[in-house]
């Protein structure tokens, strides 16, 4: 399934635009990064891609059907958002938080069926979490909440994952776990979209990336015809060193002026 | 590690089965206490010949069938609407402290009662019973202003908070100022105020125990969503709820249920704010099991509070609204001392 913006533009106060005709594709099979400085429009442009905010211009469409005629249900349906930030102050248990995952799947009475049992046990498998599944999410660590708030994404089997920097609270091996499982997932055929601000680790595992800058996109693209240093330092306004080994690595230093 | 306090879902089922025959023997008992005491088994076989058709022919039928009976249904209705709109409360604002009376519906209900009572009287034509009309009309309408005022801003809850509290101050003041204007006829509106069930008749029954058992089954549906909402607005929608949608339900839900328990009963307190807290204690704050045993614990309540108030202080009656706080409101403290799960 086909995730596309089309010249969106978006502002929560008139005359400040957060995106500018920002145009934008999450293909299957792909993981698309979205890069870019604080404040350039990152987590703005993912909301406005899943409908909870509306943009002003453009539009948003899944495959040829536009977001914006869909309810919430049938959206949550095919994409799910990992956001950048969850209250912690929940009532429910890690296996609880999966769960409600099901929600847009459900019946009238939220009854839960075997088959979400068997895929709330799986998603919590896939994260590693099976042991967190009886704890109270406001006991976690910021790292096994994060774990639990990606378990539920996947729990709503949806053909298109919106990240908003998923590698934050976690620790350089759950951050490789967590980009590792991405591009799985990407294998497996869904369709992937990523904020980052980590320009570092993130690369390795990325298809596509676009650059974002001040609300528009400054280059998109390739990863590698993208990250490049005239780019990076056009955006984050310092230079970084690029340089990829053998087709795989890539490392970036902070240079100086 | 934090354990699970809470009971297993299996165990839900039971506590739900014990509060339904609790609530029935509740009510059972009610029926047999008062200023004339009536044996269990005559009770059964009055109930009994009524249910076949027989008219009331004697004391007994007319104190059970008339003054009891409508007036321990009214109690476990009454109770139930008030319990559930604490918790649709306790949901909307995402904090367990909340009550029914937050959004400023019950001073809105007070307001019109009162004013209906003074204006009662030979020139306007107006009777007893357009005091129910007047204070659900008036408890409705304030939570619509309260909407109106406070849908503004990000936060839907807070707005409604701030709202709901200011009109609800409007609204006492204006109460205040009836019952000082009020002369002779202060002692009605005062004990009216205070709440209770000296007044059930079976139209009463009719009335708000259909609009609980409807309320039941809307709060049953909108349990999933109810615990999504729990987890905050933007993680709600990003699952698949219209939380906008679900917040306007559960304002409306309140509004319904309070405004006619209000109107027929008067201000109980507490009720709405210690049944889905303490309950939720025991149960976890999974609506789907949190909701029945709501209702359920909200009709045991109010039914054996009403039997002491009746029967305590007889032949005085206790005002129900003097006995709910009193009980209330040290339980409520309690549970502010040791409030570990929010």
């Amino acid at each position: 399934m086909n995730l596309r913006a089309e010249e969106i533009t978006f502002s929560y106060q008139p005359h400040r635009l957060v995106l500018n005709k920002v145009t934008l594709d999450v293909k299957p099979a792909t993981v698309t990064a979205l890069f870019g400085p604080n404040g350039s429009g990152k987590s703005t442009l993912l909301r406005c891609l899943n409908g909870t905010l509306r943009s002003q211009a453009g539009s948003v469409m899944l495959d040829n059907k536009r977001l914006d005629t869909m309810s919430r249900p049938e959206i949550a349906r095919k994409i799910a958002v990992v956001p950048q930030d969850t209250s912690p102050d929940v009532p429910f248990t890690a296996g609880e938080m999966v769960m409600l995952g099901r929600f847009a799947h459900g019946n009238l009475w939220g009854e839960e069926t075997p088959e979400d049992q068997t895929i709330v046990k799986q998603s919590l498998a896939q994260l590693n979490a099976s042991n967190l599944a009886h704890r109270f999410f406001h006991c976690l660590s910021g790292g096994e909440r994060q774990r639990i708030v990606l378990a539920r994404a996947l729990a709503q089997k949806t053909p298109v994952l919106l990240l908003d920097e998923p590698n934050i609270h976690l620790d350089i091996p759950r951050q490789l776990e967590m980009f590792r499982l991405v591009r799985n997932l990407a294998c497996q055929g869904k369709a992937i979209l990523m904020a980052c601000h980590d320009i570092f680790m993130a690369p390795l595992f990325v298809d596509h990336a676009v650059l974002l800058r001040a609300g528009t996109v400054y280059a998109s693209g390739p990863v590698r015809t993208v990250l490049t240093p005239d780019n990076l330092r056009a955006v984050f306004g310092t230079s970084i060193e690029v340089s990829w080994h053998k087709g795989f690595s890539f490392t970036a230093a902070l240079g100086r002026y | 590690m934090a354990k699970r306090s809470v009971l297993r879902s299996g165990q839900v089922k039971w506590l739900t089965l014990i509060l339904v025959v609790t609530t029935l023997m509740a009510g059972v008992a009610a029926l047999m206490v008062g200023s004339v005491a009536i044996p269990p088994a005559q009770v059964l076989a009055h109930c009994w010949a009524a249910l076949q058709g027989r008219p009331l022919n004697d004391t007994v039928d007319t104190i059970l069938l008339t003054t009891r009976l409508p007036r321990i249904i009214l109690a476990g209705a009454v109770g139930s609407a008030l319990a559930m709109a604490g918790l649709a409360a306790q949901t909307l604002f995402r904090n367990p402290l909340a009550s029914p009376y937050v959004v400023g519906v019950s001073s809105g209900s007070a307001v019109g009662a009162v004013l209906a009572m003074l204006l009662i009287n030979t020139t306007t034509g107006m009777t007893f019973a357009a005091i129910p009309a007047f204070s659900i009309v008036s408890g409705l309408l304030i939570t619509v202003v309260v909407f109106l005022l406070g849908r503004r801003g990000k936060n839907l809850g807070h707005g409604l908070l701030l709202a709901g509290i200011a009109l609800g101050a409007l609204c006492s003041s204006v109460t205040a100022g009836a019952l000082y204007l009020a002369g002779e006829r202060l002692q009605n509106l005062v004990f009216w105020l205070m709440g209770g069930l000296w007044r059930a008749n079976w139209h009463q029954v009719l009335l708000m125990a259909p609009v609980s058992a409807a309320g039941l089954i809307t709060l049953m549906v909108l349990a999933p969503a109810m615990n999504l909402a729990l987890t905050g607005d933007r993680s709600a929608q990003d699952l698949g709820l219209n939380i906008k949608r679900l917040q306007k339900l559960l304002l409306a839900f309140i509004a319904i249920e309070t405004a006619l328990a209000v109107s027929l009963t008067g201000i109980i307190g507490f009720v709405g704010l210690i049944v889905p807290h303490l309950l939720r204690l025991v149960t976890g704050a999974d609506h789907r099991r949190l909701v029945p045993v709501t209702a359920l614990g909200g009709a045991l309540l109010v039914t054996v509070a009403d039997t002491l108030a009746r029967t305590l202080a007889a032949p005085v009656e206790i005002p129900l609204g003097i006995l709910t706080a009193m009980v209330g409101a040290p339980v409520f403290l309690w549970l502010l001392q040791r409030r570990s799960i929010g």
